[in-house]
C-alpha cells in the first residue's frame, strides 16, 4: 500500500496492522436493523426516538450522534425480472387483495382492470455508516485534536477531549457525524475500535445475518467486491455499482464503502463527495490576500483623508 | 436554472434523486446569535485595528480612542460568542491543546488569543494615557494580526461541506474584510460623532466605509454571480432577506457618511451639530448592515445544507463534466 492511500502511516503509525473497513453488500441487505440494535447495545449509544417517519420502514432517518448504523428503505417503481407465477392479476381480484399502492380491489362484478405492470415495486435496503475516509475532513477541521486516526486506519472521537464546537458536523461530507444535544459533543461509529483492539469484529458485521456488512482487511474487501459486482452485473443486474472503494475518489476512497443497486443519492448519499480541506491551501490565500487588502484600504482611507486635508 | 437553458449537455436535468428529499449534510449545529455574531465581530475588530494604528500615526487621539477600544471589544466579544456557542464550553481551553493548520478554527484561536490581549493593552493605554510605548507596540501588533482576524472567519465557514459557504471560498474573505472595514469605519464614525471629534478625525473613518463597502458588495456580486445554482440561498428565503437588508443599510449609510462630510452641505469646513448627528446615525446603520450581510451568509449556508439539491446537482454536475472530458471512461459513480 502506497502512503497516499494508507492513512495509519501518514499519521504515524510505524508498523500498524492493516488498514480495516466494512464492504457493505447493499444487494443481501434484508432491512433486518439488527446492526442498528447490535450497535446501539455494544456502543452505549442512547435511544434516540423511536418514530415512524412515514419513509417505509425507515425509523432512524439518517446517520447522526445516536444512530451509527442507519438502514435506509427505498420504495421503487421499476421493472425488474419477476417471477410468473401463471396466474392472472385477476385471480387475486376474487379475493380482495390489497395491492401494494393501496387501491383496495373490491370483490365481486366490477370490470376486469387492465394488466397491471409486473415487477412495479422493488425494495432497496442499506446499512449506512461513517465511512471512515482516507482524506478525513472532520479529523482536519477538528480544532482540539479530539478526533483521530487510529491504528487501523479508522477515524475515532476522543469524548474526553471533544469540546463541542461542532466545526466536524458541516465539515463532512456524508452528514456523518453529529453532535448531541443534551451532552454537548460529537458522536459517530468507532468502527468499535474497542472490539478491534481484542481482534473481534465490530458489532453490526457480528449481527448480521445475510452477512451483508463484511469486516476486513480493506485491500481483501475491494477483491471480494470487485468480484461480486462482477457477477451480479453478469446475472443481468446492470444497476450494480461500487461506491466508495476508489482511492482516487474526491475522499481518497472509504475505508467502509458499499455496493448499490441505484445511483448514490437514492441511498442519501453525495454523488461526488469531496474532502474539503482539498481547497484549504487555496482557501488560506485568498484569505492572506483579503487581508493584505484590507490593510492596503485602511492605508488608502488615510492617505485620501490626507491628500482631502483632513476633509 | 432558466438562466441556464441552452447550455446543454453539461447541465443536468433539474430534477434530482434524493432519499425521501432529507438533507444529505447534517446542518451546521451553530447558532445564529453566536457564530454569525462571531463573524461580524471578528471583521469589526480586524477593522478597528488598522483604524487605531492609523490614526495614531496621523495624530488623531479621539478616533483612536473609540476604534481601539471598539476592538477589543468586539474581539472579545467575539471570543465569548465562540466559547458561548461550544457543546462543551468549560473545555474552551482543549482548543490550545494542538495547532493545526488543517482547521481554521484551531489558527483562528491561537489568532484571537494573540489579538484579544494585544488590542486590550492598545485600548488602555489609549485610555489612559499611561505606558504609551507597550501602547504603541500592541497598537502596531494589533493592526498586524487585525486584518487576520477578519478573514480567516471566511477560510474557516468556507472550509466546510456546505455547499453555498464552500463554493464561494475564493471571494468570501473578500466579502468578509469589506464588510469589516465597512463596520470599522462605521464605528468610527459613530464614536467620533457622538463625542464631537474635531471634523478632520472623522475623515479616515468616512473613506473607510465607503471602501469597504464597496468592496464587500463587488466580492458579493462576483460570488453569486460565478457560483451559480448554490448563489441561490443568498437571494432567497431567511439568508436572502439579510442579505437583501444589508445591501440597503450599506447604500443608506455610506449615502450619509458621505453626506456628513463637512462642508459638502453647509459650505463650511467644520461640521455642526447636524453633521455629527448623520455621522452617527450612518456609523450605526453601516455597523447594521455588515451584521445583517454576515447573518446572511450565516443563514444562507444553513439553507444550502438542509436542501440535498445544493448538494446533488452540483456534484452531478462535476461528474458529467469529467465524463465529458473523459469520453469512455466512467468515472466516479
Amino acid at each position: 500500500m502506497s502512503i497516499s492511500t494508507d492513512p495509519a502511516a501518514r499519521s504515524g503509525y510505524g508498523d500498524h496492522p492493516p488498514r480495516m473497513g466494512f464492504f457493505t453488500d447493499t444487494s443481501v441487505c434484508i432491512g433486518c436493523k439488527a446492526c442498528e440494535v447490535a450497535c446501539k447495545e455494544w456502543n452505549h449509544v442512547p435511544e434516540d426516538g423511536l418514530n415512524l417517519l412515514g419513509l417505509s420502514y425507515d425509523n432512524t432517518g439518517g446517520l447522526g450522534a445516536d444512530t451509527w448504523r442507519h438502514v435506509a428503505f427505498i420504495e421503487q417503481r421499476k421493472p425488474l425480472a419477476v417471477q410468473d407465477a401463471g396466474v392472472q392479476d385477476g385471480a387475486a381480484q376474487d379475493v380482495g387483495v390489497q395491492h401494494a399502492d393501496g387501491d383496495s380491489v373490491p370483490r365481486g362484478d366490477d370490470p376486469p382492470k387492465p394488466p397491471r405492470e409486473k415487477g412495479e415495486v422493488r425494495w432497496l435496503m442499506s446499512s449506512d455508516v461513517c465511512k471512515h475516509c482516507t482524506s478525513a475532513a472532520c479529523l482536519d477541521v477538528c480544532p482540539t485534536g479530539a478526533l483521530f486516526r487510529t491504528e487501523f486506519g479508522t477515524v475515532v472521537v476522543q469524548e474526553d477531549i471533544c469540546n463541542g464546537c461542532g466545526y466536524c458536523v458541516p465539515a463532512c461530507p456524508y452528514g456523518v457525524i453529529d453532535q448531541r444535544q443534551d451532552d454537548g459533543r460529537v458522536w459517530k461509529c468507532t468502527l468499535c475500535y474497542d472490539r478491534l483492539g481484542d481482534g473481534m469484529e465490530p458489532a453490526c458485521a457480528k449481527a448480521c445475518p445475510t452477512d451483508s456488512i463484511q469486516f476486513g482487511p480493506l485491500e481483501e474487501l475491494r477483491e471480494r467486491a470487485a468480484v461480486r459486482v462482477t457477477e451480479l452485473r453478469d446475472a443481468g443486474v446492470e444497476d450494480a455499482r461500487l461506491y466508495g472503494e476508489n482511492p482516487d475518489d474526491g475522499v481518497g476512497g472509504d475505508g467502509a464503502f458499499f455496493l448499490l443497486l441505484d445511483e448514490p443519492e437514492a441511498y442519501g448519499l453525495p454523488p461526488d463527495p469531496v474532502v474539503t480541506t482539498r481547497d484549504l491551501p487555496s482557501m488560506w490565500r485568498h484569505a492572506g490576500a483579503a487581508a493584505a487588502t484590507m490593510a492596503a484600504v485602511a492605508a488608502t482611507a488615510f492617505a485620501a483623508a490626507a491628500i482631502g486635508g483632513g476633509r | 436554472m432558466s438562466k441556464r437553458r441552452g447550455e446543454q449537455p453539461m447541465v443536468p436535468a433539474a430534477d434530482f434523486g434524493s432519499y425521501y428529499g432529507r438533507p444529505i449534510l447534517n446542518p451546521p449545529v451553530w447558532a445564529a446569535p453566536d457564530i454569525a455574531g462571531y463573524l461580524f465581530l471578528g471583521g469589526l475588530a480586524g477593522g478597528s485595528s488598522l483604524l487605531g494604528a492609523g490614526a495614531d500615526l496621523t495624530g488623531r487621539p479621539v478616533l483612536a480612542k473609540v476604534v481601539k477600544t471598539g476592538a477589543v471589544g468586539a474581539g472579545a466579544l467575539s471570543l465569548a460568542a465562540l466559547v458561548h456557542d461550544l457543546g462543551r464550553p468549560t473545555r474552551f481551553l482543549n482548543m490550545l491543546r494542538v495547532f493545526k493548520v488543517t482547521s481554521p478554527m484551531s489558527v483562528g484561536s491561537w489568532l484571537l488569543s494573540a489579538y484579544v490581549p494585544m488590542a486590550g493593552a492598545a485600548s488602555l493605554a489609549a485610555l489612559t494615557g499611561r505606558l504609551p510605548r507597550i501602547g504603541a507596540a500592541a497598537t502596531a501588533g494589533a493592526a498586524v494580526l487585525g486584518p487576520a482576524v477578519a478573514s480567516y472567519t471566511a477560510a474557516l465557514i468556507s472550509d466546510t461541506a456546505v455547499p453555498s459557504w464552500h463554493d464561494g471560498y475564493p471571494e468570501m474573505p473578500f466579502v468578509f474584510t469589506g464588510s469589516g472595514a465597512m463596520a470599522a469605519g462605521g464605528l468610527g464614525l459613530l464614536g467620533a460623532g457622538l463625542l464631537g471629534a474635531p471634523p478632520g478625525e472623522m475623515a479616515p473613518a468616512r473613506n473607510l466605509t465607503v471602501l469597504g463597502a464597496a468592496m464587500e458588495t463587488a466580492a458579493m456580486e462576483r460570488m453569486a454571480r460565478r457560483i451559480g445554482l448554490t448563489a441561490e440561498p443568498y437571494s432567497r428565503g431567511r439568508g436572502g432577506r439579510y442579505v437583501k437588508a444589508g445591501k440597503i443599510l450599506a447604500a443608506a449609510g455610506t449615502a450619509g457618511a458621505v453626506l456628513s462630510t463637512p462642508g459638502l452641505l453647509s459650505g463650511r469646513l467644520v461640521p455642526g451639530r447636524a453633521g455629527r448627528v448623520i455621522a452617527a446615525v450612518s456609523g450605526v446603520t453601516l455597523l447594521a448592515a455588515s451584521a445583517a450581510t454576515r447573518w446572511g451568509v450565516f443563514h444562507a449556508g444553513l439553507a444550502s445544507a438542509e436542501d440535498p439539491k445544493y448538494t446533488v446537482m452540483p456534484q452531478r454536475q462535476r461528474l458529467a463534466e469529467r465524463e465529458a472530458r473523459l469520453p469512455g471512461i466512467k468515472v466516479g459513480q
